[in-house]
């Protein structure tokens, strides 16, 4: 029997295997370092988390007994619904106030459209501790308007809606602005062609457009709402919540087990929120046509007016709670001698770690801000850019989605179970700086992924194929084009985990050690201790750490963009 | 004989010009289930200008990527200038390529994206910028050279694209689809001095295209290229004139198609639909009663009036006249079923009478009429 085939044609040509250059290889080890660095700081943490939760004490699997505990526990079932009635009223209050918001800011013609849009980024910049000292000031037991409470008290579900509606506005009212600003023109020259009425207008075109953008606010707000700790705990009192209770179980009664199961209970709202947000944004982008005509608001005093008396009111109570805050953390002795003093930031009388805290904070955040962003921007590129499609992209891509499902409270307990596991090799980060800033960089990976992303797709997608046509290796043309035209996009996502990282309480107070305590978590500290001032002062100290990044990102942004984007220029 | 041995004779006799310079051996290239390649081979010589035409979707632009080794091929074999490059990664091969796109570098001055290549020892400063000089004037963009791309035209920014792929004298130049983002004067300008150009450095040349008077008006010779096939491969002529299969003969250039039946005496073909009868020299050796599919190019149909047609003539209605210059296009009906066009100068067609509703008579030389056995 002949063994070759006939024909020459006939002959299967032998497959071929792509000989891989040496850069490519070396951007696919780049690839394997970011999947190293997801794993350690994300997937195996919360899969030791949800172990933990099917074991005892000791160690032993007991299947669903932690879970059967849970349920028949009142107090604890009681803090779930707790969590889910508080945060469904506060998304009640803020998404229309903040839908009223972002409409006056997009489609009328109201003055000092960009002074209300810096006033509603405040909240934002500052830890949620401050809104709730801030109205401990003013309702709590020694609050000057606590008559207005008609007997109730402000440590509890008041306090808690109150301080995360201040807290939840920003986050809403910037998803409803951008809904709001992308709507097609051209629907509304056809409906008043059509002879439509304002308010049949605004039924029939305004609100369906936006109707993506308000789901993705309310999921957002819900979302926040239930997985903040820093809120009830320093205003909720007797309250109990989910996320005070994780807290309780782990830090008060070193129940780890019960402490994961109640984080997991946790993990379920955050995740479904997560689910459904990404449904949302999918539809807000299929009604999106790449032609569509932005829309130019026309004055009409008797839109305008209203919208400015409802801007005016919204801003006044944000900046009238911050500066309750600042005021209350400069007088003597809140509120019998209000007579101004510095003492309340001499820390070194209250906490032991004094301003230590601050300096603590700020290399924290400055190392996840500096870190953080060359570590999701060159990711985000070798995913979209710098390797070919494979298994471990696609791996690295969910693995960066995740985050943004995991509570902060959730992901701290997650890494104090993996990192304090005896047989963990990594063990010794524990408590360092070290561990603090995996946590963050992790914490907020999500958003600061997808700017990047975003701001990689919209390059030639050619850029590096012509670079392997010149013989130039990708990372050169990384180096050379890619990263000098994103530099926005990269400035943006540094003092995005700057500002998060400096306000975060939820991730690391579990995770701080005795040289490394962060200044949120003294914050928190101080206000366990009583000293609420002194907290306060410490709050306010942390605003002013991140309104001086964010100012000084607008200042040096337009020294980056005459340096690095001077081709935009048609002339 | 040692491989390298053997790579030196084979490079020798690609030098001689006894070899081709570009061979492409059996490729296959698979996305997951979708086939877009399947066993395509052919060969470039040396110098040799040649253009990938087909439908969308058809396979060029995979085609000239595996020759890249952007996408490499999933099976198969390779070679430029005697070596195997199939496996190759793209910056181990030796070619340039300018992108649809363009892809200019938006941050880089026009210089500094032409001489984004000239790295390395081998290209100390002035002699780079000197490099970068000469590609400017042969391009003809020499007080362009510290614009930004956002500044020029669309022309201009592919020149910068054409220079930077020329600036490392790549012995392969591949274009997919150079001019298709341009209007269509600036195209027909363009083409013409890419072709110049290309034959005055030498460089073998690559064109993707879907635009068949581009391939035809380029070429030395077209690639036809159908459903991951290459349907035809030929000078432009060749393949007007004489496509292999009927559907070169559908997609090359304008003409009548229907089915017919091969009819005695030999030569006569009778159309399925309607039996209006036709002679055709293809249809010589063919067997009675075979279905067969019948072309007919607007410029072989020969008019005269209703009353002057000769033997093999039939009966035509004008129904619609559009002025296109230098050419009368006229549709023609014939029978009930048939559709014709015919070209014809201007002052012929008024001479004729041909307006809407005229009846004249129409004839087609057999030699002219293209016949292919119908598959089915
Ligand atoms: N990355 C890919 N993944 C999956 N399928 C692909 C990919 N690239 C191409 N294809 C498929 O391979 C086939 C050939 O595509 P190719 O881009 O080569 O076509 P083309 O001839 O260049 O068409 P066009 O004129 O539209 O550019 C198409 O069916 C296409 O859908
Ligand atoms: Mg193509």
């Amino acid at each position: 029997m002949p063994e070759a085939p006939l024909g020459g044609a006939a002959a299967l040509p032998s497959p071929v295997r792509p000989r891989a250059a040496l850069d490519a290889l070396l951007l696919r080890g780049g690839l394997w370092v970011a999947a190293a660095v997801l794993a350690v700081g994300l997937v195996l943490p919360l899969a030791t988390l949800l172990l933990r939760a099917f074991e005892d004490q000791a160690g032993q699997f007991v299947g669903l007994a932690n879970f059967a505990a849970y349920v028949t526990t009142p107090a604890l079932l009681g803090a779930a619904w707790n969590s889910a009635w508080t945060a469904a009223l506060t998304t009640l209050v803020v998404v229309p106030t903040a839908f009223l918001y972002a409409y006056a800011l997009t489609r009328s013609c109201m003055p000092l459209k960009g002074l209300f849009r810096a006033i509603m980024l405040i909240p934002v910049l500052a830890p949620s501790l401050l809104p709730a000292l801030a109205l401990i000031y003013l309702f709590g037991n020694q609050g000057m308007l606590r008559g207005l409470l008609m007997g109730e008290s402000i440590y509890g579900p008041i306090g808690i809606v109150i301080a995360q509606c201040f807290y939840c506005f920003p986050h809403a009212a910037i998803i409803l602005a951008v809904a709001l600003s992308t709507t097609d023109a051209r629907l509304y020259e056809a409906a008043e062609a059509l002879r439509a009425g304002r308010l049949r207008i605004f039924a029939t075109v305004t609100l369906p457009g936006a109707r993506y953008g308000l789901v993705s606010a309310a999921v957002v707000v819900f979302t926040l709402v239930v997985t903040d700790f820093g809120i009830p705990k320093v205003i909720g009192g007797q309250f109990p919540v989910l996320a005070t209770d994780v807290y309780k179980q782990v830090v008060g009664l070193q129940d780890f087990n019960m402490g994961a199961v109640v984080g997991i209970v946790l993990l379920l709202p955050a995740v479904g929120a997560f689910l459904l947000d990404r449904w949302a944004q999918g539809k807000r982008a299929a009604t999106l046509s790449g032609r569509a005509v932005a829309y130019v608001p026309r004055p009409r005093r008797g839109r305008d007016l209203p919208l400015l008396g409802l801007c005016l009111g919204v801003a006044a109570v944000l900046v009238g709670i911050l500066a309750i805050a600042v005021w209350g953390s400069l007088i003597r002795f809140w509120p019998y001698t209000l007579s101004l003093t510095l003492d309340n930031y001499d820390f070194a009388r209250f906490d032991a770690t004094g301003w230590d805290s601050l300096l603590v904070s700020v290399r924290m955040a400055a190392l996840a801000a500096l870190l953080g962003s060359v570590l999701v921007f060159c990711t985000a590129w070798l995913l979209e850019r710098g390797t070919p499609p494979s298994r471990l992209g696609g791996a690295v891509r969910f693995a960066a989605t995740l985050p943004l499902a995991v509570p902060g409270l959730v992901l701290g307990l997650a890494f104090i179970l993996f990192f304090n596991h005896p047989a963990n090799p990594l063990g010794f980060v524990y408590g360092t700086l070290a561990i603090l800033v995996l946590n963050c960089v992790v914490h907020f990976y999500t958003v600061a992924h997808l700017t990047a992303v975003t701001a990689i797709r919209q390059l030639d997608p050619e850029f590096e194929a012509v670079s392997a046509s010149l013989k130039v290796p990708a990372w050169v043309t990384f180096g050379r084009v890619t990263v000098p035209i994103c530099l926005p996009a990269i400035l943006d996502i540094a003092v995005y985990l700057f500002v998060n990282t400096m306000t975060t309480v939820s991730a690391v107070i579990f995770l701080y050690g005795p040289d490394t305590k962060p200044a949120s978590v003294a914050v928190v500290h101080m206000d366990e201790a009583g000293q609420a001032s002194a907290a306060a002062a410490m709050a306010v100290c942390i605003l002013g750490v991140t309104l001086s990044a964010k100012l000084l990102q607008v200042a040096t942004g337009g020294l980056v963009e005459r340096a690095t984007q001077r081709w935009r220029r048609r002339v | 004989m040692t491989d390298s041995a053997l790579a030196e004779r084979r490079a020798a006799a690609v030098a001689r010009g006894e070899a081709p310079y570009l061979v492409v051996d059996q490729v296959s290239k698979t996305f997951g289930t979708v086939m877009a390649l399947e066993r395509v081979s052919l060969t470039v010589e040396a110098g040799e200008f040649v253009s990938f035409l087909g439908p969308s979707g058809c396979g060029k632009t995979t085609l000239l990527r595996a020759i890249a080794g952007l996408d490499p091929a999933t099976s198969g074999r390779i070679s430029q200038a005697g070596r195997d490059i199939t496996a190759l990664p793209p910056a181990a091969r030796d070619f340039g390529i300018v992108f649809q796109s363009y892809a200019l570098f938006p941050n880089l001055t026009v210089a500094e994206n032409i001489a984004y290549g000239l790295r390395g020892p081998s290209w100390p400063k002035p002699r780079r910028a000197q490099r970068v000089e000469e590609l400017l004037s042969l391009v003809g963009l020499a007080e362009h050279i510290r614009k930004y791309p956002a500044q020029l035209s669309g022309g201009q920014q592919q020149r910068v694209a054409l220079a930077r792929a020329l600036a490392n004298e790549p012995g392969l130049l591949l274009l997919d689809e150079p001019l298709s983002a341009l209007d269509a004067i600036v195209r027909l300008h363009l083409r013409q001095e890419i072709r110049a150009l290309q034959r005055r450095l030498g460089v073998t040349t690559i064109m993707v295209t879907h635009d068949q008077e581009e391939a035809m008006g380029v070429s030395d010779r077209v690639v036809v290229m159908s459903r991951g096939h290459i349907a035809q491969i030929g000078r432009p002529e060749e393949i007007y004139r004489n496509p292999a299969n009927p559907f070169v003969a559908g997609f090359v250039g304008r003409s009548a198609h229907f089915t017919a039946r091969v009819d005695t005496p030999p030569g006569m073909l009778q159309a399925e639909d309607d039996g209006c009868r036709i002679e055709a020299d293809a249809a010589r050796g063919m067997l009675y009663g075979n279905r067969v599919e019948v072309f007919i190019r607007p410029e072989d149909v020969r008019l005269s009036r209703a009353d002057a047609g000769g033997a093999g003539s039939f009966a035509v209605t004008v129904s619609h006249l559009e002025f296109l210059g230098s050419v009368c296009r006229l549709t023609l009906e014939a029978g009930t079923h048939r559709r014709l066009e015919a070209d014809l100068a201007p002052d012929a067609a008024q001479a004729l009478g041909a307006t809407p509703g005229a009846k004249l008579a129409a004839a087609v030389p057999p030699a002219r009429v293209l016949v292919f056995p119908a598959d089915a």
